[in-house]
This record gives C-alpha cells, structure tokens and sequence, in this order.
C-alpha cells in the first residue's frame, strides 16, 4: 500500500491530505466497513448483506463480486482489500452445505485480522419484507444488549464488543434530542442472538422526558453463534493502548473523597500564633496595676450604694 | 390536625409525582449499565425463557427492547441540553467502553533538516506580536526608511510622510517642500492670501553686522592675515589626531574582514573581495591622500605619544 515516507512521495496538496487522513492519527476517523460475498451465496445472504450495507451506509463498501477466499483459513485477501479501502471491519456472507447462511463479522488492527466471528443466519425478514417507514441514512442508532450471557460468556462479550464497533457510527460529542430514532436491540437467549431493528416514537408524557413506542423496522435476524477467532490476549492489549495525549491531563493537589467532595492543598508560610488575629473580647484584655485596685474601690463603692 | 393534614398533603403530592413518572418508570431488578458515549444500554436481568415460549416471540422481545429503550432515553434525558441554531442538541460525555484502535498510535515523526539545524543553532521558534497601533507613527517613519536604504534613495523629513495627527509646524514644512518642488523651485506658485512667506529655509549662515564692534572687526582682520602669511599650515591637532586613528581602525578591520573572509570561503569569491578590497582601498586612498595633505607632512610631530 502506498505509504507517504515510502513507495510513493505525494506530488499534490490533495494527494498528500488524502494520505493524511490515512495515516494512524491520535483521534480516529470512523471505522469503515467492507461488505463482501464468498464463493457461493444464497439469496438470503445476499439480501442479508444489502440490508446491513443500507444500515451501515455512508461508511461502508458493499462489493458486488464474490470472493472465493476462506477468512477463517486465509486472511490475506481481506488484509489487501483493507488496506485499498481503508475499513478495518468487514462482514463477508457465504453458503454451503455445511454452513449455510454463514455470516462473519470481523475486525482489523493494523491491517491484520484482530476479531472474528461466524454468525449462521435461521430465521431472517429483510428490510423490503417490513413495510414501514424507515429512519434517514446515517442516524447514530442506539444499541442494547439484553441477557445474561453477554456478561457471563467470552465469546458473547466479544461478540457484544464487536457489534458495538460495528453499528455505534461517528463518535460525536452531542446528538439532536429529536434524531434519536434508531434502536438496534440484541438478545441473547438460548445460545441464539436475536437482532431486532427498530423506530423509537417519542410520545408526550407528563414530565421532560418522553415515553418511547416503538415499531419494528429494518433487518430481524436470529443468529446462531458458530466459530470464532479471537485475538490473543496481548494483541488485543496492544489494539486498545491509548495514545498518552489523550489521556486526561491530572490536576496535581487535588483528590476526592468517596462522597465526591473535592479536596485540595493549601500551602501557607508559617505563622505567629502570638500575633495571630483573633476577635476582641474586652472582658479578657489584661489590665494594668492602680487600674484594677481603683477598679475595685469603685465596685466595692457601688457594693456599698447598692446595700444602702 | 394541621400535622396530619401535611402528611396527607405530601402522601397526595408523592403520588401525582408518581402518576406522571408512571408512563416512564420501567421496573427491573438489576438496573442496566449505560455507556451514553456510544448511546449503548447493557440489561443483565434474566429472561423468563417460560415467558418467550409463552408469548408470541417479536411481541416478547418488542416489548423487552421497549422497556429498555425508555430507560436509555431516561438516562439520556438526563444529560445537560443545549440550543444550537433553534435545535436542543444534549451534549454526550466520552465514551466509557474501551474499543480496539483501528491503527496503531502515531510515531512521532523524525525531525526535519531544518529542524535539526535549527537545533543545532539554537534557533527558537518567534512568534510574531501583532503590531499594535502606533500614535507616533514611528513604524510608518521607520518602513518608510527602510525602504529608501534597500532602494538608496533619500528620506524625506519629518512632516512629509503623512502620520496619524500633524502639527502646524509638520504641515507648514510639508507645503513649503511641495511648493517648491517644481521645475522653477516654487517661484512661480500662488500663494493663498493670508498665508505667510516661509523664511525658514536654506542653510542658516548668520553674518555678524556691518557696522558695530569695531575692535572685533579689526581684531578678526589681523587674524586673518596672520593666517595667509604663516607658512604654517592651521591644524587642528585634536581633529587630525582623531582622524588618523579613525582611519587606522578602518584598515584593520577591513584587512580582519578580508582574513576572515578568505578563511571561511573556500576562496570561489576572491575577485569579488579583491575588487571590493581594491575599490575600499582605492576610495580610502583618495580621501586619505586629500585629507591627509597637510597633516601628513606633520606626522613625526603629531604623533609622538604613539611612537
């Protein structure tokens, strides 16, 4: 693949910001990914891969022509064609006897295969099947995962990492309250996963916050888990080692407490107590010899007065 | 009775706070772990699998994504909103799930050439301030002097370059150099009716009177004679004293220049030095052979001390 400081020098401005925009950069640009058929292909798997393209749509490549490569044997077509196309996620859907309706999710790091995993398609209604009103192209969908399996099992939790990956869009730091329309909603039930698409109605209730309804629309699939090709543990470690400037810079002399209360460190120069300001009580003040004595002459005079 | 009436009051208002919340309370026994970042919700609760089987299975699991949407939205609904060109956008905190990087960390990339001189060097980056205005227009006054040395050409004085606020004075002199900046050095213009013939110009020479001090005249005469009769060139010890060292100072540094000069190069440009040498020396030569015309002859007397 070309490379700025190797094969090819870019001879043009544009030429050299579309290798920029290439290049390992310290906030990622959003993951691409690449649509493609194996050797033999049923129409449910075709149809499958149009409906996920359509969810995916700006960012990914939907290739038309079939592949006759094995991902689970030999990644290295899939490693080419990522590198031409810059996605680091692919979906590739083929057909046998043994596997049929065979879908692999999957994702790179560097070029090279980090994740897959082989879902089988059993029961699935494409997006022309549901006639409803669908949501525009490219809304950030909001993603849920039911079940106790995602939390318990490796290989579901990978799975739940991966189609988070996969679906979650740009990364954006505010969303339009009223664009949230897209609920992908993911159950694991039984060692199948249940994947429904839906549209999130916003209906008025009494207080801020809206009641939700929703209505079925785009792809329902039931998936049965197949096999799986994780990453190693420390490839893994390695693909999500941050950059040190992202990282939040730390405020030195401050912590918090479990309660939340921020704490911080005052230094002061050292102080004279003697000399330290303190409220004026006059009662207290030190009185001089003669003054006290005349002070009580005159009290015991008043005593006196007083008795009379 | 007031008390219990408060009591029911607050019974009364916690229920019509939950009456409203009710179409938006969700209930679960474990509550769902949010990473609003990515708008994910994740339900650990179990699923009644009698319940699926039961129940038609897509009104099972709509009504399951249902109630975890609404707590999501909840969740959601929670975070600081704000208004963006007549829309309510709510503003997301970072992600909290650690994703895998598509590529590797970027390498920081190896200094280039110039950056590694400017190391060498010393060089730091300067940014440049941004000019502030000037009342004085001294930048003005200074631009313009700098482009008259880079064309070598004379400046005008004070007055002529416009500047923010002119005095009477400034803009007396500015007239008066336009006025005579013609052909016939202004003799021929008008003049406007009141204003005032500028008697200001021209080199000032004051000449003593014609008659008055007598004696003076007298003594400044004989004085005069003195001079022509003298053989005695008048000299100015101190000036031709100052002159010579000033001269000497200019030949050594122009001969260490030269040395330099030829150690640095690597000797492409001797004719470029030697004719600038020569044409210093020639035009050094020249004015020390005029200036030096009467003093030179007096060079073991003016000098002694040095010797």
């Amino acid at each position: 693949m070309k490379q700025k400081e190797g094969v090819i020098k870019p001879k043009t401005k544009r030429a050299k910001r579309f290798l920029d925009n290439r290049a390992p950069k310290l906030t990622e640009n959003v993951k691409n990914a690449m649509i493609m058929k194996g050797g033999n292909t049923s129409m449910t798997v075709t149809q499958a891969l149009k409906d996920i393209y359509a969810l995916k749509k700006p960012s990914a490549v939907l290739y038309k022509k079939k592949n006759i490569t094995r991902p689970f044997e030999d990644s290295s077509s899939l490693e080419f064609f990522s590198k031409k196309t810059d996605s680091s996620l692919f979906l590739f859907g083929s057909h046998n006897k043994k596997r049929p309706n065979n879908l692999i999710f999957g994702r790179l790091f560097d070029f090279h295969v980090l994740d897959m995993i082989e879902l089988g398609i059993e029961k699935y209604n494409s997006l022309s099947a549901i006639k409803n009103s669908k949501c525009p192209e490219g809304t950030k969908p909001m993603l849920v995962f039911a079940g106790e399996a995602f939390d318990h099992d490796d290989d579901h939790k990978r799975l739940k990492s991966l189609l988070t990956d996969f679906f979650r869009g740009p990364v954006v730091p505010s969303v339009r309250l009223a664009g949230l329309e897209h609920v992908l909603h993911f159950t694991a039930l039984e060692g199948k996963i249940y994947m429904r698409s839906y549209r999130s109605l916003l209906k008025k209730s009494g207080c801020r916050t809206p009641r939700i309804e929703l209505e079925e629309i785009g792809p329902s699939f039931d998936f049965v888990l197949r096999r799986t090709h994780l990453a190693s543990d420390d490839l893994y470690k390695t693909a999500h080692r941050q950059p040190k400037a992202l990282k939040p810079k730390k405020k030195k002399n401050i912590s918090h407490d479990t309660f939340g209360t921020k704490f911080g460190r005052l230094h002061m120069q050292k102080q004279d107590l003697a000399k330290l300001q303190t409220r004026k009580m006059k009662g207290l003040r030190k009185r001089r010899g003669p003054a006290a004595a005349a002070e009580g002459e005159t009290s015991s005079k008043t005593a006196k007065v007083e008795v009379e | 009775m007031a008390a219990c009436s408060i009591e029911d009051l607050l019974a009364k208002a916690e229920q019509d706070e939950a009456e409203k919340l009710k179409s938006i309370t969700v209930q679960k026994e474990l509550d769902l772990e949010f990473d609003i970042g990515n708008l994910v919700a994740y339900d650990k609760n179990r699923i009644d699998i009698r319940q699926f089987r039961e129940q038609k299975k897509e009104d099972f699991l709509r009504s399951l994504a249902r109630d975890n949407t609404q707590l999501l939205v909840n969740e959601i609904w929670k975070h600081p909103t704000e208004r963006v060109e007549e829309v309510i956008v709510v503003k997301l905190p970072e992600p909290t799930t650690p994703l895998p990087r598509e590529k590797p960390p970027p390498k920081p990339r190896p200094p280039t050439k110039w950056e590694e001189f400017a190391k060498l060097k010393g060089i730091q980056k300067k940014k440049k301030t941004n000019l502030v205005w000037d009342d004085v227009a001294k930048n003005e006054l200074h631009r313009l002097r700098n482009i008259a040395r880079a064309q070598k050409i004379k400046v005008p004085g004070v007055g002529l370059t416009p500047t923010a606020q002119q005095s009477k004075t400034d803009l007396a002199r500015a007239v008066n150099v336009a006025k005579s900046s013609t052909a016939s050095a202004g003799k021929f213009q008008d003049r406007l009716p009141k204003e005032k013939a500028p008697r200001n110009t021209g080199k000032k020479r004051k000449f003593q009177p014609v008659i008055g001090n007598f004696s003076n005249e007298k003594q400044r005469q004989l004085d005069l004679l003195k001079v022509l009769d003298s053989k005695k060139p008048r000299l100015d010890v101190n000036k031709a004293v100052n002159k010579q060292m000033r001269e000497d100072d200019r030949e050594e540094s122009a001969a260490k220049f030269k040395k330099g000069g030829k150690k640095g190069r690597k000797g492409g440009n001797f004719s470029g030095k030697g004719k600038g040498g020569g044409g210093k020396g020639k035009g050094k030569g020249r004015a020390g052979g005029k200036g030096q015309g009467p003093p030179s002859g007096k060079k073991g007397a003016g000098k002694p001390g040095k010797r």
